[in-house]
This record gives structure tokens, C-alpha cells and sequence, in this order.
């Protein structure tokens, strides 16, 4: 396991604080942030590549918050994957082994059996300069396994990559963790990256850990506004509580008495998934507590998707699929049904 | 299989400024190629054969060689501090080692004697363990190594920054020190850049005149009293261009000679 206590990091403009994590032996963790968080110095703090003001890192029962970062036994794989470019790729994934003076015969065993496991048995004589984007962050990831780190650590490892190669190499990625079962730390700024990869997630906010939690804990109860947006909720709505209806609390939202399940009371701020709200021509018949009549204010055409602005008011965002939207026929004005849980609204 | 591109008529402006480049280059080449051919081959063997000429070629391509090495040890330790490091002064830093390229080299002769004469603290410790300043190879080597040191440091610099510092911090992880990091990855990288800075260090230092005829107008070297190749030019100039012609020629050769083959390998394999 390896555990971060309270560790602060002077990154210049603000301080990158207050950090614990426990990340249990073959989990996959993920950090979350927005450019310019600290989520690369964080990484790089935690191998011994970035200067530590407070606190501790440890893996297991070994304190090695003043290691050097060569024996820490952490890997690290960058966005760019920072291959060496004067050296082939065999030479590349050999220079850990050789660095630790790892005899040829089981250098050479551990190498074979490396790149069995990440796919790039044929890419061994080759020169990075010739490598693709996918091929190159398979020999990073090779080169930073080869040498058996305790810890894995990956700083938007698929960032560089187009949308095809990022989703074939999420894929990978998932395949060669399952096999190779070290801890992992992932960096990046796409939530949809950590939903598909992440065993659980930490959201970086203002050099502070937002949240930590499961995928579904993000989607379904982000802990402020902030993590609600960065979880891709399209409706973070003001409301003031007024009462309780059967079991539901009512929440007006600008007229619109939304039905809740919470015991908040006052003044609240709540989210709405728009994959969580159902659009139809006629009034739903179901067990969803909330059913109104809106008119359509915006379409905005994402590729298999659609976003539907609904306003009622307020506005609604909902997510349909094309085919659900050719059925549909809607268009800007019409008139359309949302219906949606009370246990769908998440009051922060 | 590329397609070659039919010729394109150039434009108002590339012409001027072709011609105007010809004209600069022209200005460039001319002199040097004029006092070469100045001089018959056999004139210029005759010349070289002369005891004074080749012993002034040996003492000044040693001592070029010798500053420039001597530069190496300090000055890429120094370029990679100043490429990876940020510290407050360090603008001043990076002035004080273009020092040498703005004040006059006579100047920093005279500079050098108040530092390295033997009645001065450095002079002091070399006299002390035997090593003379003035009118020696010391003498020449220092006033080369002053002069022509930071187109070596500058250049290192360069290759250093232009290093991906991330590539040192893999290999950091990766199990190699930082030494093993720096002679493993960021000195494999930069090393064209500071071969091509030594190549303009060794360059300049060879055709040092203003520095060393302060320090060492004659400088005693493996038995020879000779003196540096620009300061024989001189020399001999006072007899008349006849005189000097064949020495500058043999000058001028050695220089752009070795310049251009050490160019060569350091650029070898890349596009211009």
C-alpha cells in the first residue's frame, strides 16, 4: 500500500496541501484536476522528483518521503512518455535494469517478458523517432514496468493521443493492470478517462483533495458544486426547500417544485444528471416522482449524442441518444415531457 | 514516392535579398580565399617547413586545444547549472560570462596580468607550484581559455536546456543517480551543441591575437620560443605583405580546415 500524509508542496503560485491518500497494493487510483491543479508535481513529489515542504510518503511499512527518487522503486510515465531518443527501445525499457545492475541473462528474461505483456515484441529494434503515439506510450510503459516499481505512477498517459488510440489503449491499459497487479496512480484532467479506468478517484480543487471516491460515488454524489462539474453534471440548480409531500422533499427552483430525497432544509444547491432525465412527447407513466412540461430552448449536436436544453423554467439539460432524437423530431420550441427520480436530485 | 515541385519564379524581395546575401558572403570569402591563392603551394611548404611557422602552428593549436579542454571541465558543469537551475543572480551570472566577448582583448590581457602576474594571487600559486604565466604556454592557454570561453558555455547551455529535463527524471526513476542521469542522458543529448561550442572556442582561441601578445608576444614551448600564429602574422607584416602572406595563408587553412571537418561531424546526420 502506499500512503501520502498530509504532504504540502510550494508549487510557486499556491500550495499543493493537505494531501492524504491510502492507495491499497493493485489499486487503480485516479487523480482528477483541471490543468495547472498540481496533479503532475503531486506525482512528482511523491517519486522524490519534486521537493516535499511537509509530510510523509510511505509504501508499505518504509517511510521514503527522503529517498532518493532512485530508490524509491516507483515508475513513472509521462504525457509525452519522454522516451530516450538516442537509444533504441530495447536499450530504452534494458536502461532501468541496467542502471540497477541486473545480471544480462535475467535482464533479458525480464525484458521478453515485458513486452510479451504490453504487445511490442516487434518494435524492440526499433528507433523512438519511428514509434506512433500508441506504440511510444507502450514502450514508457514497458520501460517503467520492466524494473518491477512498487508503485505505478501515469501523468496523462493518454492525453497525447487521438480519441481511437486513447480508447484502444484505456482498453490496454485495464488489460495490462490486471495482469501485471501493482498500484497505479493516474493523473488527468477527463473525467470520462477516470469513470472508464479508476478503481476510485480523487478530485484536486485549489492544491486540496475535493473528494475521494468510487466512480459512482462521483457521479451520484459529487461533494460541491466544483466536483459536480468537473463530473460532467450539466444542471447544478438554486433551490429553497418548502416542505414535504409524501415522503419527498419539495424544492422550488424559480416556481418548479422539484420532488427530493433529502433532509436538507433552507437554502440548497442540488444536481441533476442529464443522462438521469427521460424526454418524451406525452407525460411518462412511472414511479418517477418528477414530471414536467418544458419547451425545448437548445440542441447541441455531440456526434452519437444530443444535449436537449429544456426550459421550464429553469433550464434542463438532458442527453439522448441520435436515434432517440430522430424518433423524437424535436426541434428548438417544441414542446417535450422531462421526467426524472426524486432520488436522481443530489443536494450538496 | 515525392513529387518534385516545378520551379517557382522568386519574388521582388527574395531577389534583393538573394543579392544582397551574395554580396555579404562575397565580403566574407573573398579575403581568405584571396590570401590563400596568393601563395603558390610550394611557397606556402616552403614556409611551413621554416622552424619559427611550424612551431608557431604546434604552440597555437595546442593551447587552443588545451583552453578548450580545460573549458570543457569547467564550463559545461557551469552551462548545465545555469540550463537547469533557477537562483537568484543568475542573469548576472550569465553576463559575467559574456564579459570576455564585449571588453577589448588587449584589455583583458592587461586584465589577466593583474590576476595571473606573479605579483598577484593567482600568479603567487602558480609560481608555486612551477607553473610560470608570463611569456609561457600557461600564459597563452589562459589568455585563449578567457577569451573564447563563453561561446563554449553559451552553446553547452543551449544543449542542456534544450534536454527534455523529464527524460533525467525517468531515468532518476528508473534506478540511475544523477550523475549516472547527466553522463547517461542530458550529456549524450547536448553533446552536439557542445562540440560545436568547443569547435567555436578552439576556432577562437586560435586566432587570439590582442590577449596574448600582452601575455606571451613569444611563449617558451617544448624548446622553441615561437610565437601564436596571429602574433607571427603580425610579425612578420612589419617586413612587408610579402612576408606575411604565406603565413596567413597557412593560418587561414588550419583554421578552416579543421573548422569545417569538425563542423561536419558534429552535424552529421542532421538537416540543414
Amino acid at each position: 500500500m502506499i500512503s501520502i500524509k498530509n504532504l504540502k508542496v510550494n508549487l510557486g503560485d499556491f500550495f499543493l496541501q493537505n494531501i492524504n491518500l491510502d492507495i491499497e497494493p493493485g489499486e487503480y487510483f485516479i487523480v482528477l484536476g483541471p490543468t495547472g491543479a498540481g496533479k503532475t508535481v503531486l506525482l512528482e513529489a511523491i517519486a522524490g522528483l519534486y521537493p516535499v515542504l511537509e509530510g510523509e510518503v510511505w509504501i508499505g511499512d518504509r517511510e521514503i518521503t527522503d529517498l532518493s527518487p532512485e530508490k524509491r522503486e516507483i515508475g513513472i510515465v509521462y504525457q509525452d512518455q519522454a522516451l530516450f531518443p538516442h537509444l533504441s527501445v530495447e536499450k530504452n525499457i534494458a536502461f532501468g535494469l541496467k542502471m540497477r545492475k541486473c545480471p544480462k541473462n535475467e535482464a533479458k528474461a525480464k525484458i521478453d517478458a515485458i513486452v510479451e505483456v504490453v504487445g511490442i515484441s516487434h518494435l524492440l529494434k526499433r528507433s523512438p523517432a519511428t514509434l506512433s503515439g500508441g506504440e511510444k506510450q507502450k514502450v514508457a510503459l514497458a520501460r517503467a514496468l520492466v524494473t518491477e516499481p512498487k508503485v505505478l505512477l501515469l501523468d496523462e498517459p493518454l492525453s497525447a493521443l487521438d480519441p481511437e488510440t486513447r480508447e484502444r489503449m484505456q482498453r490496454e491499459l485495464r488489460e495490462i493492470h490486471s495482469r501485471v497487479e501493482l498500484s497505479v496512480i493516474h493523473v488527468t484532467h477527463d473525467f470520462e478517462e477516470a469513470i472508464a479506468l479508476g478503481h476510485r478517484v480523487a478530485v484536486l480543487n485549489d492544491g486540496c483533495i475535493a473528494q475521494i471516491g468510487t466512480p459512482e460515488e462521483f457521479l451520484r454524489r459529487p461533494s460541491s458544486e466544483f466536483v459536480a462539474r468537473f463530473a460532467l453534471t450539466r444542471n447544478i440548480l438554486s433551490g429553497r426547500v418548502t416542505g414535504i409531500e409524501n415522503g419527498c422533499t419539495l424544492i422550488d427552483i424559480g416556481g418548479t417544485k422539484l420532488r427530493a430525497t433529502t433532509e436538507a432544509n433552507g437554502e440548497v444547491r442540488l444536481s441533476l444528471r442529464p443522462e438521469d432525465i427521460f424526454i418524451s412527447k406525452e407525460p411518462l407513466q412511472s414511479t418517477a416522482r418528477n414530471c414536467f412540461l418544458g419547451v425545448v430552448s437548445d440542441i447541441a449536436d455531440r456526434g452519437s449524442v444530443i444535449y436537449v436544453t429544456v426550459n421550464l423554467p429553469p433550464d434542463f439539460v438532458c442527453i439522448i441518444t441520435r436515434q432517440a432524437f430522430d424518433e423524437l423530431q424535436l426541434g428548438k420550441g417544441a414542446e417535450v415531457w422531462i421526467t426524472f427520480k426524486a432520488s436522481a436530485i443530489h443536494v450538496f | 514516392m515525392t513529387k518534385m515541385s516545378g520551379w517557382k519564379k522568386p519574388d521582388s524581395m527574395s531577389i534583393v535579398f538573394i543579392l544582397l546575401g551574395a554580396i555579404m558572403l562575397l565580403f566574407i570569402f573573398a579575403p581568405p580565399l584571396k590570401t590563400v591563392f596568393s601563395s603558390s603551394p610550394g611557397t606556402l611548404w616552403n614556409t611551413l617547413l621554416e622552424e619559427d611557422v611550424y612551431s608557431s602552428v604546434l604552440l597555437t593549436i595546442f593551447a587552443a586545444l588545451t583552453a578548450t579542454l580545460i573549458g570543457l571541465f569547467l564550463g559545461v558543469p557551469l552551462a548545465y547549472v545555469l540550463a537547469r537551475h533557477q537562483f537568484r543572480g543568475k542573469r548576472f551570472v550569465e553576463a559575467i560570462i559574456d564579459v570576455p566577448i564585449v571588453i577589448p582583448h588587449s584589455a583583458a590581457g592587461v586584465a589577466l596580468l593583474f590576476v595571473f602576474g606573479s605579483n598577484f594571487l593567482f600568479g603567487k600559486i602558480l609560481n608555486g607550484i612551477g607553473i610560470g604565466f608570463f611569456r609561457s604556454f600557461t600564459g597563452v592557454v589562459i589568455a585563449m581559455m578567457f577569451v573564447s570561453v563563453p561561446f563554449l558555455i553559451d552553446a553547452a547551455k543551449e544543449g542542456f536546456k534544450a534536454v527534455d529535463v523529464r527524460l533525467e527524471k525517468v531515468a532518476r526513476t528508473l534506478g540511475a543517480s544523477a550523475w549516472k542521469s547527466f553522463f547517461r542522458i542530458s550529456l549524450p543529448l547536448a553533446w552536439r551543441s557542445i562540440f560545436s561550442g568547443s569547435v567555436l572556442m578552439w576556432a577562437r582561441g586560435l586566432s587570439e591575437f590582442g590577449a596574448i601578445i600582452i601575455i606571451a608576444y613569444s611563449a617558451s614551448f617544448l624548446g622553441w620560443s615561437p610565437k601564436v600564429l596571429p602574433v607571427l602574422v603580425a610579425n612578420r607584416f612589419d617586413f612587408g605583405l610579402d612576408y606575411a602572406g604565406p603565413v596567413a595563408a597557412i593560418a587561414i587553412l588550419i583554421s578552416i580546415i579543421t573548422f569545417i571537418v569538425l563542423r561536419s561531424i558534429a552535424y552529421r546526420g542532421e538537416k540543414a
